[in-house]
Parts: C-alpha cells; sequence; structure tokens
C-alpha cells in the first residue's frame, strides 16, 4: 500500500484531509469527528454529505437489528471489459477500499421495532453502479419482503448502471422493475430513499418506483447526467436542474427529508402503509380477506379470452 | 439459406468488412444508425396488411419520436409500438431524432395497456439512441415514464415480441423493449449507454468511441451470446437500408413464427416466463467467505509521521489482509 508522502509545500486549505473536511457548499472547515456525529449534515450551512452503507444502516435502523443477507455475491466480468484498467481491477480496488463486495448491501432489520426489508447503496464502491449484483441484491429483497409481507426500504446512491457489465447491467432495470411490480401487486409497501446521487438507470428504474419517495435535501438526481446530456443536446442547463428540490416541484418526490429527520419520517409513514396481510390482522375481523394474486389472475381470465389463440392462428 | 448467409459474409469480406475488430464494431454502429435504415412504420407498411396509428398520453401530448397503434400481419391482429426516427432533417426535427420525451412512453404505455385488454399480443420496434435527456424530458418525469413502462410490460398478460432494428439505445429502448422473446437484426446494435456517453465517461473523450463499443460488445450477435437477445436475423446485401423489402420479408417470418408459438401459452405462463428471463440475466458469483479486508483505518497526520521514521510500525498497524481467509478459514473462526 503506498504512503501519501506530507507535502511540504505551502498550500491553501492544507488540512490534513482525515482529520478535516471542507464542505464544498459553504467552505466551512469540518472537524471529521464532528462531521460524523452529526450523521454527516454539515452544521453550518445543512449540506449532507454522502453516507457509506454502514453508516446508513446504522441511522434507518434499530440499533443491532441489522442481519445481512447474500453477504457473498460478488461481481464477474461478463465482457472482458477493459477501459483504462480491466474491470477486474477496479472491483478488487473497490473492494480494497471500502471493504465491501459491491455496492449495495441487504438484509433484514426494524425500524422502531417493525420488521422491514432493506437494500442500501453505496456511492463509495465505484460510484454505486449498478452491476448484476446490485440488481440481484434489490430484487432479493423485494422477493424476502413479498414472501415474508414485511416493507421493502432501499436506499439509492448510484450514477447508474454500471457500463462495465454492458446491457447485461441494463437488464438489471427490467430485473427490478418486475420483483417491485409483484411486490405491488401483492399490496406490500416499498419506500424508495434518494441519495445524493441517484442518476441514470438506478433513477429510471428501483429509486423512482417507490410508492412513496423521500429524497435528501439538495441530492443530485435525474435521468441524464450532465455529460450524456451536454454531449447530446446543445442547451444550457438551468440552475438547480436535477435536484431533489427540482424533483419534488415536478411531482416525482413526495417528501425531501432532513437527513436527522428521515429514520422518523419512514417509521410514521410504515404506521400509514402496512402488507396487507397485517392490515387484516389489524382490522376489524368479518372484512373479507383481499386476494391480489386470486383477482387479478380472475381478472386475467376474463381479459385474455382463447381468441388469443385463434389470432396467432388465423 | 445457410448458403446465402456464407456467400454474403464472403462477399462482405471481400470488399469493405475492415479486419481491426474495433473498425469493424463501429461500422455496424454506423449501419444501425444509417438514415436510409427502415424504422418501424417503414417496416410495418412493408409485412402489415392494414395499420392504424394512435396517438396521444392523454395527459400531455403526442410524441411523434413514438407511434403506436394496432396492425394485421398475415392475418394476425396485434398492437405495435416502435421509436420512429425521421427520414430528413424536417423530419427529424418533427420527430426529435427518434429521442422520446416522457409522454411517448407514456402513449405506448397506454397502448399496450388496450393490448392487454383486448387480447392482442404486442410486437414492438425498437430504434433509439436513447431517451431525450434535456430538461423538458427530466420535467415531465423520464426516468419514471421509463420505470413504468418496464414494470407494465414485465407483467402483462398478453405475448410481447421485442425487435431491435436499429438503435437500441439504454433505458430509452428497454422502456419497449421487455418481451418475451427479444429479436435482433443483424447490424443493430443494443448498449447500457450510448458509446459516445461511454468514452465520455470511462476514457473522458468521446473521440474513443468506437473503443467503447467494441468494448460494451454492442452488437446483436454479442447480445445474442449474452442472451439478451434470443433471435438473430440476418440482413440481406450491405443491410436493410439497401433492401428493405427483403429485410421486411425475413422479419416478418420471424415475427409471424414467434407470434405463433407464444400463442400456445396461457396467460400465467407467459407471465412466469417472461419474469424468469429477465430475472436470471447479468452474472455474479457468490462466495461463502466474510467480507473482503476491511478498509484501512483512518489515520492521522502523526500516525503518518511516525510510519515515516519508523517503517517497523507500518507493517505492524496494517489489517492483516482477510481475503486470504477465502481458502483457509482462521482456525479462532471455528
Amino acid at each position: 500500500m503506498p504512503i501519501k508522502l506530507p507535502s511540504f509545500r505551502p498550500r491553501k486549505d492544507a488540512y490534513p484531509p482525515d482529520l478535516w473536511t471542507k464542505c464544498p457548499s459553504c467552505s466551512e472547515m469540518l472537524f471529521n469527528k464532528q462531521l460524523d456525529k452529526a450523521d454527516r449534515v454539515c452544521p453550518t450551512c445543512g449540506h449532507h454529505f454522502r453516507l457509506s452503507a454502514a453508516a446508513r444502516l446504522e441511522l434507518l435502523l434499530d440499533e443491532r437489528t441489522f442481519a445481512e443477507r447474500d453477504p457473498g455475491l460478488q461481481s464477474v466480468d461478463p465482457l472482458g471489459f477493459v477501459d483504462q484498467k480491466p474491470y477486474p481491477d477496479r472491483i478488487a480496488a473497490a473492494q480494497l477500499a471500502t471493504g465491501m463486495r459491491d455496492a449495495a448491501v441487504r438484509g433484514t432489520g426494524r425500524i422502531d421495532g417493525r420488521d422491514v426489508a432493506i437494500c442500501v447503496m453505496d456511492f463509495g464502491f465505484m460510484g454505486g453502479s449498478m452491476g448484476a449484483v446490485v440488481g440481484e441484491k434489490v430484487t432479493r429483497a423485494a422477493e424476502e419482503a413479498l414472501a415474508e409481507r414485511v416493507p421493502l426500504i432501499v436506499v439509492s446512491a448510484s450514477g447508474g448502471a454500471r457500463m462495465q457489465e454492458g446491457t447485461l447491467a441494463l437488464m438489471q432495470l427490467a430485473k427490478t422493475c418486475a420483483a417491485l411490480e409483484r411486490l405491488r401487486a401483492s399490496r406490500v409497501p416499498y419506500l424508495s430513499v434518494m441519495s445524493d446521487p441517484t442518476t441514470g438507470g438506478v433513477f429510471a428504474s428501483y429509486a423512482v418506483l417507490g410508492d412513496v419517495n423521500l429524497a435528501e435535501p439538495n441530492a443530485l438526481i435525474g435521468f441524464a447526467g450532465a455529460r450524456v446530456a451536454a454531449g447530446t443536446i446543445a442547451q444550457e442547463l438551468p440552475p438547480g436542474f436535477q435536484r431533489s428540490e427540482f424533483l419534488f416541484e415536478h411531482g416525482f418526490i413526495d417528501r425531501v427529508v432532513h437527513r436527522r429527520d428521515l429514520r422518523g419520517e419512514i417509521a410514521a409513514l410504515l404506521r400509514f402503509m402496512r402488507p396487507a396481510e397485517a392490515m387484516h390482522d389489524n382490522g376489524n375481523g368479518n372484512r373479507s380477506a383481499f386476494s391480489p394474486i386470486g383477482f387479478l389472475s380472475s381478472l386475467a381470465e376474463k381479459v385474455v379470452p382463447e381468441e388469443i389463440t385463434e389470432v396467432g392462428r388465423g | 439459406m445457410v448458403d446465402r448467409i456464407r456467400s454474403r459474409t464472403r462477399g462482405e469480406a471481400e470488399t469493405a468488412a475492415p479486419a481491426d475488430p474495433k473498425d469493424a464494431m463501429w461500422q455496424r454502429v454506423q449501419l444501425a444508425r444509417n438514415q436510409a435504415r427502415p424504422r418501424t412504420l417503414e417496416f410495418l407498411r412493408a409485412i402489415a396488411d392494414e395499420v392504424i396509428e394512435l396517438h396521444g398520453d392523454r395527459g400531455f401530448g403526442d410524441d411523434a419520436a413514438i407511434v403506436a397503434g394496432f396492425a394485421r400481419i398475415e392475418g394476425r391482429r396485434i398492437a405495435f409500438v416502435g421509436q420512429q426516427k425521421g427520414a430528413d432533417t424536417e423530419e427529424n426535427i418533427r420527430r426529435n431524432f427518434g429521442m422520446p420525451h416522457p409522454e411517448g412512453y407514456r402513449k405506448a404505455m397506454r397502448v399496450m395497456e388496450l393490448a392487454e385488454r383486448f387480447a392482442l399480443p404486442i410486437v414492438t420496434f425498437v430504434d433509439v439512441p436513447g431517451a431525450h435527456p434535456g430538461p423538458e424530458s427530466e420535467e415531465r418525469g423520464i426516468a419514471d415514464a421509463i420505470a413504468r413502462s418496464i414494470g407494465l410490460m414485465s407483467r402483462l398478460r398478453t405475448p410481447i415480441v421485442a425487435v431491435i432494428t436499429g438503435e437500441g439505445g439504454s433505458g430509452g429502448a428497454l422502456a419497449i423493449a421487455v418481451g418475451d422473446v427479444v429479436i435482433a437484426l443483424e447490424n443493430a446494435v443494443y448498449s447500457v449507454i450510448s458509446p459516445e456517453g461511454c468514452a465520455a465517461i470511462l476514457w473522458r473523450t468521446a473521440d474513443e468511441a468506437p473503443t467503447a463499443a467494441l468494448a460494451m460488445k454492442m452488437s446483436a450477435q454479442d447480445q445474442l451470446e449474452l442472451g439478451v437477445v434470443d433471435r438473430v436475423v440476418p440482413e440481406p446485401g450491405e443491410g436493410a437500408h439497401a433492401e428493405p423489402a427483403e429485410t421486411a420479408r425475413r422479419l416478418r417470418a420471424v415475427i409471424v413464427e414467434e407470434l405463433d408459438r407464444l400463442s400456445l401459452l396461457t396467460a400465467d405462463e407467459l407471465v412466469e416466463a417472461r419474469y424468469r428471463r429477465y430475472r436470471a440475466l447479468g452474472s455474479y458469483t457468490e462466495v461463502t467467505a466474510p467480507p473482503v479486508a476491511a478498509p484501512p483505518p483512518s489515520r492521522g497526520l502523526g500516525d503518518r509521521l511516525r510510519d515515516l521514521l519508523d517503517p517497523g510500525r507500518w507493517s505492524a498497524t496494517t489489517p492483516p489482509d482477510r481475503t486470504r481467509r477465502d481458502e483457509s478459514p482462521a482456525p479462532e473462526e471455528d
């Protein structure tokens, strides 16, 4: 491991970066330990720094309730992709830097005593990019939420699909959206939390599809990255474009929530949004049970009659 | 048939095909983008006996970059959805160069829901550089439209045949390309991001687009090998732009064959098989070892200076390489 030599050149802002962090928003120098204590939110201007997956889980879940699932999932290199360095080298470097196997951690835990399935992304691992592992973890989280009938929470922090996995990364959009459709049909709630940044294929799949969408203040959220947009259209982008508040204004985010309130807001929402079964347990006993899958398939029998084969043979 | 394909590939090799795989791939990208290449409506005019186009998303407007409606192919009634680039500059401006806005995808969803209700199989034609990335697109929720369209297609209880006819540009393509079977024309390409975009990000210059195109394995044949595409339809001669009628004839035969095959399945079987098709895409391994090496604890300036003066201390503070446990578990773990 290379030792970074301290520079003896007089420099502006020459603070050791492992002790101090400069707030990119208000330029205040913040002592790291205090910043961590404040959940990495600048006490001066409220700028939200990015959170690691571990810190995010600690922030959201009841103490010591997290049980990780599928910790062993690891990316392979299906395309033999080499840009400026080979993809496996990039993965290895990211693993060494973060201690994670890939850009998402999933498992179960409790929020305010309520069981949830949760999947949390970490921007520190290759920009939080979604390859097969991230897609698989989100999908498995949704499938577990469906099987256990517990709410699903996904916290996104991602630049989008992982280019090094090509269209197989793109297919994760289809995989995750399909799993969420099943969750929706079974009336199990899904809360999507978008943190800085949530862009590209992650935004255009599971992040945007929450029954309720929450976002941290001033997070970059958008479909096309600035570099892609600038390359495609010659158009000046308006200020505040692709920020949480912009998306909120245009109706794609329910609530912009300060990090210190996030856990409380989720807990409050979950009290209203209970998985269908739990609702029956707590409701008055004489209500007949609604079986969404049975209902849908009975509907479909009416919708897709035999005529379809006639059309095919016709 | 096979002989014909062989002779054609030989013919190509004699005339144009460059030896460098990067150039060959880039030539394919150019073919996929060729302005004379037939698009959704041209294909439909050639393969359908009847076409009725429907317009509007019922919320905002009608996006000319996406066309949708009903058609009859060899007696089979279907619903169609496809992107439509322009044939000349004027039409391209009207059709926004085939880059749909959210209302385009919402129109597509509307027609696909109609198809489900009236038991019509769906055929989609994919040819898109990417969804429109500008501010209006974001304001009206392009990501939302794409995600919902993908989700809708994953659960529609009617057969879906998706055909990549030209450029399969990322989410803008996938939004109408979730199918029971995915067909690609020989010179079509499919990618997670445009090669220019990929190059701009990973190589920091759009000039490396051919390199990026090769690295991403965009060609129809590559996509077939990855399992993203199920069938590749060979194009005649120099490509679809040179012989649109013959291309359409070949495509019609494959579409009809797939429609007939899918018509034998029940809605439950279709939806389950479609879910499993996408569920299985993507490669990963599952290792049963503890997490990879913990990141080195962040060390202060003082520690670093001490390391410099006393290298012996360095090795002592370095965390042990825990990845080694993958091979032999540490005894204290038992």
